[in-house]
This record gives C-alpha cells, structure tokens and sequence, in this order.
C-alpha cells in the first residue's frame, strides 16, 4: 500500500549500496548471531563446570550427521543456483533450484527425526544428563530455523512467484533475501556439527 | 485539519478498522503503541499502589475494594505472601517490558524518527505493524497469566532460577509472553536502523540529525543484540521447566524438605548473566530515548543551539557500546571472584563518564538562555536533577565494597526508579505535552497540566527518596511484611509517608487522563508549528497526513538554528533554503 512512498525497495541506495530489505535481513542475521551465541557460550558454561561430560562421537551418530551436513552444503549450493538462475533471466532452472533446496531441507529434517528417534527408543531424552539436554534444545532451535526456511523458500516457489512478472528486481532480492538467511542457517550447523558430535 | 491541506501521494479508501485498527502508517502505530503503552504504565502502576498497603499496614485488611479479591490472593482483603510476590514480578515487567519500552521505542520512535528524517514511512510498514501485534499478543499473554492456578510469574522480574524453574505455572506462561515481546523489539528494532540508514530525507546527512533520531539509533541496536541472549535464556529456562532439563538447577537440589529427582549439573548463575546481558543494556534502551526527548524540548525552549551537539552523538554511541561490557555489576554477590568483579567494576565506572557528559551538555545549554517556561519544559527540566540522582546513587552500587552493604536493599530499588520513573517517565511526559498538538492539532491545557506536573513531582520524591533511607538502614526488597525484622521496624514509619505518596501520584494521573481525552475535544487550535522548532516534524501539515509531507523535504541546516544572529526570526527550519 505505501509501497510508492517508500525508496529503495527494488534498487540499491547510492551511498550503502543496499536495499532496505538487505540492510535489513543482515540486521537480523546479527541478531541471530547473538541467539546463537548466547546458546553456544551457555554451552561452554555448562560443560568447564561439569564433573563428567560425555564424548559426543561416543554416543551420537556421526555418519547420519556427517550425511547431514552434506545435504546442507549442497542445499546452499543449489539455493545460490536459484538466485544465480533468476540473474541470469532463467525462470524455469531457479524453480528446479530452489525446489531442490526445498526438498533437501526436508530430507535434512528426516534424517534428524529418524535421529532423535533413534535416542528416544533409548530412553535418551532432554532431562537425561545437560549434554542431551543442549543437544536437543540446540538442533531442535537449529531445526525450526530450517522450518522456518521452508516456509520462507515455499512462499517465494509458489505464491511469491508471481512478483517475478511485474518486478524482477524486487523479486530477485527476495531471493537473495531468503538466500543469506538459508547460508546463515546452514552456517549454524557447521558449528553445531563438530561442536555437539566430535568435541 | 487534515482536510485543510491537500496532499499529492496516492489516497486509497479506507474504512475505519484498516485505518485505525491494521494500520501500516507509522503514525497510527505509533499512537497505537503509546496508547497500549499508557494503559499498562497505569496497571503496572495499581499492581504497586496495592503492594504499597502491605507495606504501610502489614497484614491490615485493605479496605473499601479489599473485598473485590479472591481468598487465593488477599482473603478478607489481607494480602498473601504468594500474591504480593506476584505483584511485584508483574510490576517490573509490565513497567519495563510492557510500559516504557513501547511508549519510548515503539511510541514516540514510530511517531517522531520518520518525520524528523524527512522520510513517508518506516522502511518496512507492515513488518511494523507486525511488531505492534506481537507486543499486544505478549501484552495479553502477560494478563492471561493472572488466571492460571498459582497467578502470574512470582519469582520477581528478574526470574531468577533455582526458583523461577520449581514456580508455579504461572512463569511458564511469562516465559512465552517474553517470547513475544522480544520478537516485537527484534522486529521494531531492524525496522528502526533501516529507516534511518536508507530513508533520510535529502541533505540531512547523519551529524544533521536531530538528537532523538541519534538516541533511538542507538536504542535500536542494543534492541536488536541484546535480547537474542534473553531469549536464549527463555528458551532454555522454558527447556528446564517443560522438558525436565536442568540447565540452571545444580545437582543436589532439595525442595521443601524434598529432593529434586533430576540430573542436575547446571549452573543457575548463568541466568544471571544471560539476563543481565540483556537487562543492563536494556537500562540505556529505557534512558537513552527519554534523553533523547529531553534534549529536542531543552534546545526547543531555550532557543539556543544545543551545546556540544558531536560531543553529545559521541558519548551515546560510546554509551551503547559500553553498556554491552558492564552487565556483572548486577552480580557482585554471587561469589564470581574479585578479577571478574574488578572488571566490572571499572568498565562500570567508565560508562558513568558519558552519562555525565550528556547532563553536563544539558544542562550547559540553559546557561544564559531566557527559558520558555512551557509546560512540557517543566517536565524536561525537572528530568534533569532527577536522573542526575538516579545515576549518582549508582555509584555505590557499582563499586563492589559499598555494594556489598546496598546489595538487594531497598537502595537499589531507589536508585533505579530515580532513572526510570521521574527520570524517564518525566521525560515521556514532557514529549507527550510537546508532540501532542502535531499528533492532533490541539494543545493541551496547561493549568492541569501544571498541577499534574507539580503534584507528581511531589509526590514522586515522596516515594523514591525515602527508599535511600531504608536501603542504609538494611531494608531488603521484596519483603511482604517489612516489620518482620527489628532493624526494618525503625523505618516502618517511612512506609506509611512513601504509600501515601503514591496513592497520591496515582491520582494525580487522573489529571493527566482527563486532559488528554479533554484536549481531544476542547484543547485550544494549534497551527503546525505552535512552538517554533526547527526540525522536520514542525514543516509537515498538522496532523501529518499519510505520507507525511505535502512534498519531499531537502534539508539545508542542522537541526538547532535557534537565536541566529542578523535573522529575523530566532529559529531557521531545517527545510529553509539560505
């Protein structure tokens, strides 16, 4: 509605060299680095005052989470294809792109149910001992983010699509947008991997 | 008025509940905000002049409205213990989370910061809006929280764990509240730093900005890094309660004669810092918007450049940043050991040096000015001394020898209300009287203005000063029956003078609601600038329509050309062309 009154929606400002929605998702993106680490220094904290602090290849599945991690660099890979695809005036290769990252964030999140399952049939839950407790809390955050993605990545395939015809411009950003969120997510759990399942 | 004037920017029709209710437009957030805002200031406010009968006459049936309550909270109109903790959690997060906050940041930041940068609207309008409705849904989930069995939240504001996770449920539903009310100051503050960042109007280049846009930006980044860690710790305290985790419960544990059946292993004093790492800077986000108001109405009605304008912007930029480094102070006690301690306490000593600099600038600008005596510079002079005595009376608590005795006393609890109640609330006050005729047109009436000034000064000492006495004397807060201990009784005395101090605030707030809703109707006409200020907000028409300005505004100026030599008017607007 004040879409007219307002700059910079479509174009860079001259001086930043941004849009307002990039300025604005790296802001979040910086907010979102704080969440996260408060939760990894809370994580610090609890485990120097620990008496015993389990070995997590010992007890968590590495190959599944190494699997993991691969489907999310690869996620990222085929969401940067989507943008580059729209840059590149091909409408038809960002659909199979960012349906790629669709589908590969699903998979991710099925490989961490059958995960959490697997603890469950083991009677490991998050009131086990602080270290199940901060790995649940911490890849189930993780995993709403990914949620969230979804969400965000399904709006832009199917209904958000539609901004393509009347503003290219504006809908690439959103792209790229949703883009720097999904790096930032998949940035999360390569902290996450090596923190929770090797150290 | 808006009629008189005809704007050019596209009109689309709308009814009354997309115009009023779903706005986009900063303005009617804004009013939205400063409205809710108001309304809990006054609950949070009742919650506390209820708490203040107990302390006056511990365990006397209140009377006349005693009656209304029910035997869970105050049987036969004697407060419980359980119930006064509750009004004393709730009364520290609706004033802060619920009150100053969304009147300062979301009220007049959504209000004031587009019109001063010349700009149509904030940069993302309906993100806007999203974060209004986040606050209303966490202003609501607090309410809803009084009807749970057990009441609301009682492990006070702060939540402290091992006690905030044994709690009733009551803190679970606080817990999902903050949820909500961190989302819309996350919301709140991207859209703030974008606005200013992308949106200023042509030639207003940063050091042009007025004062209060400086403040607000800098409120909008503590906003935005200092509540993720708050919200880490929600999620992790709402894990410990609903999950059977024990993040914050040490091994242990015994409850009531009992012990606890969990693991065990966790730290509760990494709440503590998770929360201060939040609540410390969230004591310049209550400050710094206030100051910002102050400084716009002191430059306004001295009719005086602002003294040492880039000395100012320099010290609230240096004051964000070090407000990040000094959250342990609040922690002194907890056995952290004194390296930590001295750390904090010198970085603590070191941001009180910008806060100085700030009121010396203030107060160095009414040198030799002839000062307007309005009624919204009552307020902002009387800001002055005020949080000159909130931020001097933390000295003693920020050197960890003389915290040692002041720790959890009833000092503390002066301390920090002189900064934020005649401190800022004073502040919001002043810039509600001031930005009242360019919000509606009309002006409010100065005689009630002036008694609710005075009487609410009065009676605001009556009730802060006191505290300092009983802190020395080794009161400790949130005490339901204060003559419980021998040293508290010989202060007894002071309590009942503070409570009636407050009931007589309370009902000086009636003058305050009555001329606000009066002026709506009777307040005398104003044109757009009724105060000669050079600022953008003053050339747009009155009330700003959507969109703001008739047309895009150039600025020429700085922000306070007041008493111009050779100028024929003692005040040049920004838009003023040479």
């Amino acid at each position: 509605m004040s879409s007219a009154l307002i700059p910079y929606i479509d174009e860079p400002h001259p001086v930043t060299g941004v849009t307002n929605s990039k300025l604005g998702v790296w802001l979040f993106l910086a907010s979102e680095v704080m969440l996260f680490g408060a939760l990894f220094s809370s994580y610090i904290i609890l485990r120097v005052g620990a008496v015993t602090w389990p070995h997590g290849s010992a007890i968590l599945n590495v190959p599944l989470a190494t699997l993991n991690t691969m489907v999310l660099i690869t996620s990222s890979v085929t969401m940067v294809m989507s943008w580059a695809s729209l840059k590149m005036n091909k409408f038809g290769k960002f659909r199979f792109y960012l349906g790629s990252t669709i589908f590969l964030a699903f998979v991710f999140l099925v490989v961490k149910a059958f995960e959490y399952g697997a603890k469950f049939e083991h009677h490991h839950f998050p009131s086990t001992d602080n270290f199940y407790g901060l790995y649940f809390t911490l890849t189930g955050l993780h995993g709403l983010h990914i949620l969230g993605g979804i969400v965000v990545n399904l709006y832009l395939l199917f209904p958000g699509s539609k901004l393509w015809k009347t503003n290219p411009e504006q809908f690439a950003g959103r792209v790229e947008c949703a883009g720097l969120y999904w790096h930032f997510v998949d940035l999360v759990w390569i902290f996450l991997f090596p923190v929770l399942y090797l150290l | 008025m808006s009629q008189n004037h005809n704007h050019p920017t596209e009109h689309h029709e709308l009814n009354w509940i997309q115009k009023y209710v779903f706005s986009v437009d900063h303005k009617v957030i804004g009013i939205q905000y400063a409205l809710t805002g108001l309304t809990f200031l006054f609950f949070g406010f009742c919650l506390m002049m209820l708490m203040r009968w107990q302390l006056a006459f511990p365990g006397e049936p209140l009377p006349l409205i005693g009656k209304l309550f029910s035997d869970t909270t105050m049987p036969g109109g004697v407060m419980l213990p359980e119930f006064y903790n509750s009004l004393g959690a709730m009364h520290g997060t609706i004033m802060v989370f619920l009150g100053v906050v969304p009147l300062a940041v979301g009220g007049f930041g959504n209000y004031l910061v587009p019109l001063q940068i010349g700009a149509a609207d904030m940069a993302f309008p309906k993100l806007n809006a999203a974060s209004y409705w986040s606050y209303f849904m966490g202003g609501v989930i607090m309410l809803i929280s009084f009807f749970v069995p057990g009441g609301p939240a009682n492990s006070g504001w702060t939540s402290y764990p091992p006690l905030s996770d044994i709690a009733s449920t009551g803190q679970t539903v606080w817990l999902l509240g903050m949820v909500f009310l961190i989302t819309s100051s996350l919301l709140g503050s991207v859209n703030f730093i974008v606005t200013i960042v992308q949106m200023r109007a042509k030639g207003l280049s940063f050091f042009r900005m007025p004062f209060f846009v400086w403040a607000q930006f800098v409120t909008s980044f503590l906003l935005l890094l200092a509540f993720p860690p708050l919200e880490a710790a929600a999620v992790l305290q709402l894990m410990d309660r609903v999950a059977g985790t024990s993040f914050f419960l040490p091994s242990g544990l015994v409850v009531s004669g009992n012990p606890l059946t969990i693991a065990g292993g966790g730290n509760p004093v990494l709440w503590q810092h998770l929360f201060w790492f939040l609540a410390h800077p969230e004591v310049y986000v209550l400050i710094l918007p206030a100051i910002g108001i102050v400084t716009e109405i002191i430059v306004n009605n001295t009719r005086k450049p602002l003294y040492g304008y880039k000395t100012l912007v320099y010290s609230v930029l240096f004051l964000g940043f070090m407000s990040f480094v000094v959250w342990a102070h609040h922690m002194f006690m907890t056995g952290m050991g004194t390296t930590m301690s001295s750390f904090f306490q010198a970085t603590t000593m070191i941001i009180s040096i910008p806060s100085v600099v700030i009121l010396t600038c203030l107060i160095i600008t009414l040198w030799g000015a002839s000062i307007r005596f309005t009624l919204p510079m009552h307020f902002a002079l009387a800001f002055l001394p005020m949080f000159a005595i909130g931020g001097l009376t933390g000295l003693p608590l920020g050197l960890t020898t003389s915290d040692i005795h002041l720790h959890d006393t009833y000092y503390v609890i002066g301390h920090f209300h002189y900064v934020v109640a005649p401190g800022t609330l004073f502040a919001l006050f002043a810039g509600i009287y001031h930005w009242y005729p360019k919000a509606t047109g009309r002006m409010m009436n100065t005689l009630l203005g002036k008694l609710h000034f005075w009487i609410s000064f009065l009676a605001i000492n009556g009730i802060f000063m006191p505290m300092f006495i009983q802190g020395i004397a080794g009161v400790s807060r949130r005490l339901h029956t204060p003559t419980m201990y021998a040293h508290a009784q010989a202060v007894q005395g002071t309590n009942v003078f503070m409570s009636c101090s407050a009931w007589i605030l309370g009902l000086a707030q009636l003058l305050f609601i009555v001329n606000f809703f009066m002026s709506l109707k009777n307040g005398k006409k104003t044109n757009d600038n009724p105060w000669n200020g050079t600022t953008l907000e003053w050339s747009t028409p009155t009330p700003p329509p959507h969109g703001n300005f008739t047309k895009p505004p150039i600025v020429y100026r700085g922000p306070y050309e007041y008493s111009v030599p050779g100028h024929a008017t003692d005040f040049i607007p920004q838009v003023q062309p040479n």
